[in-house]
């Protein structure tokens, strides 16, 4: 493994009773990559994201993440990884401060650190104002925002975003995307999934599930050249549409 | 008469009504109208449909469903609509077939009576029939919750949100179905915060922080776009946008899947990015006119406000 790799995956598969959720995946993430996961629904992407965040045993095959293997290393991977989700990344009954402060408390920062870095976090996302408000009576895209700078806050090397973008207006999405990009642009590897197709375009490359195989792998204007397609929205349906197995 | 009117509603939330969820909206929708209500998390597309479901009251305004008062007709009203709520709503320990028929028992009448009206949907979730609603994937549930609100055949369908969350191809799917019940001349009102479901529905009603930014048809919306607007690509996009950021003739610019989209403040402005990209000597540089699409309109509507 060259030290460029920091997400690698050999066969990765796991399986529920008889049911493979996830089938036989290769593939390798670079460094300061933005990397895009996509699938439909119940195409098996939460289930390889729990397997590459040491949160689930894989069935066979294998994978590295920060050079660290997901079967015996897992609890070294959580502390070298952040995460978030649209579902859930903030505690909504904590304020802004105490939910920086708990991430920082929980990833073992020294005081100092936790100190410094609430500032700068507060500052870079002019949050100042709302330091001692409720997460719960802040704005969607504010929240996203907040929670992307908490995953951050640890300085992982990779970070696993896992649909950030859903629901959030047009302009903050792009902001959010902009925070994206300057994370990447300083060396962080992002792995994201989302639903909108426009932002499959503003990845490095991406992979396409499709009933627990990767189905494709590219960049997006390689994608498009090789299926023939105008837009990522159009590579999408037509290899999604050859799914057999039911959503979810 | 309209399906639904709207007059002057306003809601807040709050012990101080701090918080302003729908700040004087007024429009209505036409008899058979498909209706989108587009706009982001938080604009108010919930409240509206609780206040017109009359499961919410509004502080002030007036508004009618099918002619009658959402606080005054209140029982008439949740005769004839259906609701399909953002949130999975259904009873999780029932089946899916003891889900529908509960909710046709509620309102007089069977599964039998209504058949015709949801069966190209209830067709593909027939073969569980028995499973449990909460054992089933997403895109049955929401199969369920559609064909729960459909079975009293009502006039007037609100759906919140039906397609969040949900990938591409079953969004296409759902709203084939949509059209299906268009046809079947059912009034519906849908919400979404994805701006290309837009050009699906008769009209729509952009929507942000409990205002409306502009109510037309699809077209409309766009047509109603007076700036130029030019696409722009090169190898480094990132250090393009912030160039361009800096420029006086550029209105505004961002990006827009694999290209940025530029607004141009004047057609003077048009000679200067084109001499900008091509100056450049980039293989890889594209600048095309192009035309605007909702999200391009959501932008600049947002950026007035």
């Amino acid at each position: 493994m060259t030290n460029d790799k920091v997400i690698t995956a050999n066969n990765l598969t796991k399986k529920f009773g008889d049911f493979t959720a996830v089938d036989h995946i290769s593939f390798d993430v670079h460094k300061g990559e933005i990397f895009g996961f996509l699938g439909a629904n119940g195409a098996g992407k939460t289930t390889a994201m729990r397997m590459l965040c040491g949160l689930s045993l894989p069935t066979s095959g294998e994978a590295t993440v920060a050079g660290y293997d997901v079967y015996k290393e897992n609890e070294k991977i959580k502390k070298s990884i952040g995460y978030m989700s649209q579902k859930f990344s903030l505690y909504e009954d904590l304020t802004v401060k105490e939910n920086i402060q708990f991430y920082g408390g929980i990833y073992h920062m020294t005081d100092k650190f936790i100190k410094e870095k609430t500032a700068t976090i507060l500052n870079q996302l002019h949050l100042q104002k709302e330091a001692n408000t409720l997460v719960r009576s802040l704005p969607l895209g504010w929240k996203q925002k907040l929670a992307f700078s908490v995953a951050l806050f640890h300085e992982p090397g990779i970070v696993f975003l896992d649909e950030p973008t859903g629901g959030v207006d047009p302009v903050t999405r792009r902001e959010f995307w902009n925070m994206i990009y300057e994370a990447a642009d300083s060396g962080t590897t992002i792995f994201v999934t989302t639903h909108y197709m426009d932002e499959a375009e503003y990845c490095s490359r991406v992979s396409i599930m499709v009933d627990g195989r990767i189905e494709a792998l590219d960049a997006p204007g390689q994608l498009k050249k090789t299926y023939g397609a105008a837009s990522m929205d159009e590579v999408f349906l037509k290899l999604a549409r050859k799914a057999v197995r039911t959503a979810d | 008469m309209s399906a639904v009117d709207i007059n002057n509603i306003v809601k807040t939330y709050g012990k101080k009504k701090e918080v302003t969820a729908l700040s004087d909206i007024s429009f209505n929708v036409g008899q058979g109208e498909l209706f989108g209500i587009i706009g982001p998390d938080g604009a108010g597309k919930t409240s509206l449909f609780r206040i017109l479901t009359t499961l919410l009251l509004a502080d002030s305004g007036k508004a009618t469903v099918e002619g009658l008062d959402v606080v005054k007709d209140y029982k008439s009203i949740r005769r004839k609509v259906g609701y399909m709520p953002g949130k999975f709503s259904l009873y999780p320990d029932l089946s899916v077939e003891e889900n529908l028929s509960f909710f046709a028992t509620i309102f007089n009448t069977s599964i039998k009576e209504n058949y015709d009206l949801i069966k190209d949907i209830y067709v593909q979730i027939e073969p569980f029939k028995d499973r449990k609603a909460g054992k089933l994937s997403g895109g049955m549930k929401q199969k369920l919750a559609l064909s729960c609100a459909l079975i009293h055949r009502p006039s007037v369908l609100f759906l919140d949100e039906p397609t969040t969350g949900v990938d591409a191809v079953s969004r296409k799917e759902f709203w084939e179905m949509l059209k299906g019940l268009r046809k079947q001349g059912i009034t519906i009102l849908v919400s979404t915060p994805y701006m290309d479901e837009a050009s699906l529905c008769d009209r729509v009603a952009l929507i942000q922080n409990g205002k409306i930014l502009s109510i037309n048809t699809p077209q409309g919306i766009v047509n109603s776009f007076s700036k130029p607007l030019w696409a722009v690509k090169s190898t480094r996009m990132l250090s393009l946008l912030n160039e361009l950021q800096q420029k006086d003739f550029v209105e505004n610019v961002y990006p827009f899947g694999e290209f940025h989209h530029v607004v141009i403040k004047d057609r003077s402005g048009e000679e200067l990015l084109q001499q900008t990209i091509q100056s450049k000597k980039d293989k890889n540089a594209v600048v095309q006119k192009v035309q605007p699409d909702i999200e391009d309109c959501f932008i600049a509507l947002m950026k007035n406000e």
